[in-house]
């Protein structure tokens, strides 16, 4: 099981701050391709990756990462601070 | 080191003082306060949402590399989420050194590294609607400073 967070406009879009999924993604991009076909409104949130970041644990990564030992996932927009 | 992700207000003059008067061997602080400014039709709430753990995880490593950047002997950083009123302040740093460079030039890394990567995302409620507020490209582009 793995914790999915979503913030922002991607938690708007998919209508849920967090999830745990059952997944044998290895990489961040299975992840995203498994959850794409699960509902449009993934699909929707996941159109455009340009436009999402993605944390694994807590730490900024990339799409091509590897998910192993992974417990939580977040996807977000650019972040706005300051 | 005093970082602190609160939803309640501060008083940035205060925490100044007190920021000052904590350092013992520096002969330069710099602070700079960001504050919610209104927008066109007029802004009811900035609304600021961000990652609670990564945010303290992210600012803390953003701090640590400044100090270990530039001779800095502290730094403070506060910032806020939840729902502000223009003319609130959002957040503030402070930096201190014993000459006023590197607390500048420490200070100016800290604002660009939240800006763009500490997970904080604004939202702007007007009379037209909501708003998710974009990150700018020359935000991300003044990293490259670094």
């Amino acid at each position: 099981m793995i914790d999915i967070l979503y913030f922002a406009w991607v938690r708007e879009r998919i209508g849920v701050p967090k999830e745990q999924i059952e997944t044998k993604a290895a990489t961040v991009m299975e992840l995203v391709e498994e959850l794409r076909s699960r509902e449009e409104r993934y699909a929707v949130a996941f159109s455009d990756l340009e436009a999402l970041r993605v944390a694994i644990d807590q730490e900024l990564s990339d799409f091509d990462a590897q998910l192993s030992g992974a417990r939580e996932i977040a996807f977000f927009p650019p972040m706005t601070g300051g | 080191m005093d970082i602190r992700v609160q939803d309640s207000d501060f008083d940035a003059g205060g925490e100044l003082n007190s920021f000052t008067a904590r350092q013992t061997n520096a002969g330069a602080v710099v602070s700079f306060t960001g504050i919610v400014r209104d927008v066109e039709p007029g802004l009811s709430v900035m609304e600021i949402e961000h990652y609670p753990g990564m945010t303290e995880a992210a600012i803390t490593k953003i701090a640590e590399e400044a100090m270990s950047r530039w001779a800095l002997s502290d730094c403070l950083v506060i910032h806020r989420f939840g729902n502000l009123k223009p003319g609130e302040d959002i957040m503030m740093v402070a930096t201190a050194s014993a000459h006023r460079a590197d607390a500048f030039a420490a200070a100016d890394f800290l604002m660009d590294y939240l800006k763009s990567r500490a997970p904080f995302w604004k939202k702007e409620h007007t009379a037209d609607g909501t708003d998710w507020v974009a990150a700018k490209d020359e935000d991300e582009a003044a990293l490259k400073r670094w």
